[in-house]
C-alpha cells in the first residue's frame, strides 16, 4: 500500500467520528455527514499523494466534507421546496465558523445514533466500526471475514434505515439511557469477545478484534466517566486480554487457565484494570455494581493470584452469586458451579449443576453434561461419570472440545 | 501495535521554553494527553524532571557498575518524557507523534515496543521464560 494511503487511513481513524459527529450535528444528517465524509477521503486520497499531506490534515478533511455538504444542501434547496427553510437554517450556523469544531457531545450522539436500537447488532458493529472507530470497510471485512461488499451494504442498508426510521441525531432521553447505554456497550463487548474467543476463522483468538473493542470501551469511558459500568467494561476486558500472551500453545492449541504461565500474563494491563475497576466503583459511589463490573472482579481475581492454587475461590463464589441475582443466566450459574466445586467442593457443585439441568435452560449443549461428569467423576462415581462425558462429546461441535471430552471418558473406563 | 514516543530536547528548546509561560505549556500539554485518552489509545506517560540532583547514571565499562553523577554534558539531547500508545498502524503513531505540543530543538524518537511474538522462535528457550516471569514480579508487561 502506498505511504499517502496509508497516511489517510491513520488519519481518517483519528478524525472520522470528529469529521461526521460535527457534520451530522450541523445538518441534523447522519447518512449525508457520512457521505460527505467518504467523498473528503477520496479526494484526499487522489490529492495527497502529490500534493503531500497537508499541515494539518484533519481540518483539510472537515473543510472539504464541510463545502460538499453546503453543496449537497444548495442542490437540494434548488430541487426541492421543502429543503429551503431547513438550508437557510443552515446558513446561518455556517456563519458561524465556530460551530464547525467537534464538541464533545458530537461524537456521543454519534455512538448512540450507531448503535439506535432500530439497527440489528451487525448493522450497529459495522457503523460503529466504521464510523465511531475510523476502520475502512476493507479492514471490518478481513475482520470479520466477509466481503468488502457485503460490509459497504450493510452500512448504506444501516443509513437507510435510520433515515427511514427518521432517527434524530441525539443522545437519548432520560427514560432511555439505561437501555441505550447498554446496547453501546453490548456492541464494544461484541466486538472484544469475538477476538477473545473467535467463532470464525482459524485462529481462536483475534487479536486485532479485541484490541478494536477494547479501544472502543476506552473511548466510550472517556465519552461517559460518570457511568460506572463503561468503566468497568474496560476493566473486564483488560483483565481478559492480559492473559492473552498465555492462553494458547505455539500451534494454537488453547491453555487452560489452571495451566497457563502467569509470567506471560501482562501485568501492566492488569494494573489498568485495576485503575479501571476502582474508577468504576468510585463512579458508582456506593449504588451497587452492575453485570461488567461484578464479571471484572471475578477477573481481577483471576488476574490478581500469583499462582492457580492462590485463588480466592470464596470471594469469586460471592460474585458469582451477585452476578446471578441481577443478571440470572444459566451459563453464569454453571461457573457459580466450577467456583463452588473448588471452594468448598463437588457435592455442592452437583447440586447447583442438577438444578440448572432440571430447568432445561442449558438442554442441547454439551457445557451442561461435561461439568457434571467432571463433577461426578471427582466424586467418585466414575460409571455415571463416564456417561456424562460421552454425553457431552455427542453434542460438542468443535472436534478439538470433543477429543479433550472422549479422552476424559476414556479415562475413566477400567 | 504499541509505540514509545521519546521525547528529547536541546539546550534550544530548554531555552525556548523558559520564553513559554509555565500555564500555557501545562494546558497544552493537557489537552494532547486528553486527546490521546479519549481516543482510547494511551497506555502510560511520564515527564523526567529538569532538575538532574536526583538523577543519576550507572555505569557498567568497568568491572562492577559505577554509579556517577553523569556526565550529562555529552548528551546534547536529553530525555525528558515518553508516552506508550497502542495504535493500528506505524502511520496512526505518526499521525499521534506530529501532533505533540513541542516546539523547535524538540524531537520525538519513535519506536515500536516489542511484544511477545517478537520472540516467538525463541519463546520456549529459558531466557525468554525467565524474563517473562521477572516481567511479572517487577509488575511489568
Amino acid at each position: 500500500m502506498p505511504d499517502a494511503v496509508r497516511t489517510v487511513d491513520a488519519v481518517w481513524r483519528i478524525e472520522s467520528a470528529k469529521i461526521i459527529g460535527t457534520i451530522a450535528r450541523m445538518t441534523g444528517d447522519l447518512s449525508l455527514a457520512e457521505d460527505v465524509a467518504q467523498e473528503a477521503v477520496a479526494d484526499a486520497l487522489t490529492q495527497w499523494p502529490t500534493a503531500g499531506v497537508p499541515t494539518n490534515p484533519g481540518a483539510w478533511l472537515t473543510t472539504v466534507a464541510k463545502r460538499k455538504a453546503i453543496d449537497t444542501w444548495d442542490r437540494r434547496r434548488r430541487l426541492d421546496d421543502r429543503y429551503r427553510s431547513l438550508a437557510h437554517d443552515l446558513d446561518e450556523s455556517i456563519a458561524g465558523a465556530d460551530e464547525w469544531q467537534p464538541i464533545e457531545d458530537d461524537i456521543l450522539r454519534l455512538v448512540f445514533t450507531a448503535c439506535h436500537p432500530v439497527l440489528g447488532r451487525e448493522a450497529q458493529i459495522a457503523l460503529t466500526l466504521r464510523i465511531v472507530g475510523g476502520l475502512s470497510t476493507a479492514e471490518i471485512a478481513r475482520m470479520f471475514f466477509v466481503p468488502v461488499a457485503t460490509v459497504q451494504q450493510r452500512i448504506v442498508r444501516a443509513k437507510a434505515t435510520l433515515g427511514a426510521a427518521n432517527v434524530a441525531f441525539e443522545v437519548p432521553e432520560a427514560s432511555e439511557w439505561r437501555e441505550r447505554i447498554g446496547a453501546v456497550l453490548g456492541v464494544a463487548y461484541l466486538i472484544f469477545t469475538e477476538g477473545y474467543a473467535a467463532t470464525t476463522g482459524d485462529q481462536w483468538i483475534r487479536r486485532d478484534l479485541a484490541d478494536e473493542g477494547l479501544r472502543l470501551a476506552r473511548v466510550l469511558a472517556g465519552l461517559l466517566p460518570r457511568e460506572p459500568e463503561a468503566q468497568a467494561l474496560v476493566a473486564l476486558m483488560e483483565f481478559q486480554a492480559s492473559r492473552f500472551g498465555a492462553r494458547m500453545t505455539p500451534d494454537g492449541t488453547p491453555i487452560l487457565l489452571a495451566d497457563q504461565d502467569r509470567g506471560r500474563w501482562d501485568h501492566s494491563q492488569i494494573e489498568r484494570g485495576r485503575v479501571a475497576l476502582a474508577r468504576a466503583d468510585a463512579v458508582a459511589r456506593g449504588r451497587g455494581r452492575g453485570p461488567y463490573a461484578l464479571q471484572a472482579a471475578i477477573a481481577e481475581c483471576h488476574a490478581t493470584a500469583p499462582r492457580f492454587a492462590d485463588t480466592d475461590w470464596d470471594r469469586i463464589v460471592l460474585l458469582y452469586e451477585a452476578l446471578a441475582s441481577i443478571a440470572p443466566n444459566p451459563i453464569v450459574d454453571l461457573s457459580r458451579a466450577v467456583a463452588v466445586s473448588m471452594a468448598t467442593g463437588p457435592a455442592n457443585a452437583l447440586r447447583i449443576v442438577d438444578r440448572i439441568g432440571t430447568d432445561g435452560a442449558l438442554r442441547g449443549s454439551h457445557l451442561l453434561p461435561s461439568i457434571r461428569g467432571e463433577l461426578l467423576s471427582k466424586l467418585g462415581r466414575a460409571e455415571e461419570a463416564r456417561s456424562e462425558l460421552l454425553a457431552a462429546a455427542r453434542l460438542a461441535t468443535n472436534t478439538r472440545e470433543r477429543d479433550v471430552l472422549l479422552a476424559k471418558a476414556a479415562a475413566l473406563e477400567s | 501495535m504499541k509505540y514509545m514516543l521519546i521525547m528529547r530536547a536541546t539546550a534550544e528548546a530548554k531555552a525556548a521554553y523558559e520564553n513559554v509561560p509555565f500555564q500555557e505549556i501545562i494546558e497544552k500539554m493537557g489537552a494532547y494527553n486528553e486527546a490521546l485518552a479519549s481516543a482510547g489509545v494511551l497506555l502510560a506517560g511520564e515527564g523526567l524532571a529538569d532538575d538532574l540532583t536526583d538523577s543519576f547514571v550507572v555505569d557498567f565499562a568497568g568491572e562492577t557498575p559505577a554509579v556517577t553523577d553523569g556526565p550529562y554534558g555529552e548528551i546534547h539531547e536529553l530525555f525528558n518524557g515518553f508516552w506508550i500508545i497502542q495504535v493500528s498502524s506505524k502511520e496512526e503513531a505518526a499521525q499521534w507523534a506530529s501532533r505533540a505540543p513541542l516546539g523547535a530543538g524538540s524531537k520525538l524518537e519513535v519506536r515500536r515496543v516489542t511484544e511477545m511474538s517478537d520472540f516467538a522462535d525463541f519463546a520456549d528457550t529459558d531466557a525468554i521464560k525467565n524474563e517473562a516471569v521477572w516481567r511479572a514480579e517487577h509488575g511489568q508487561e
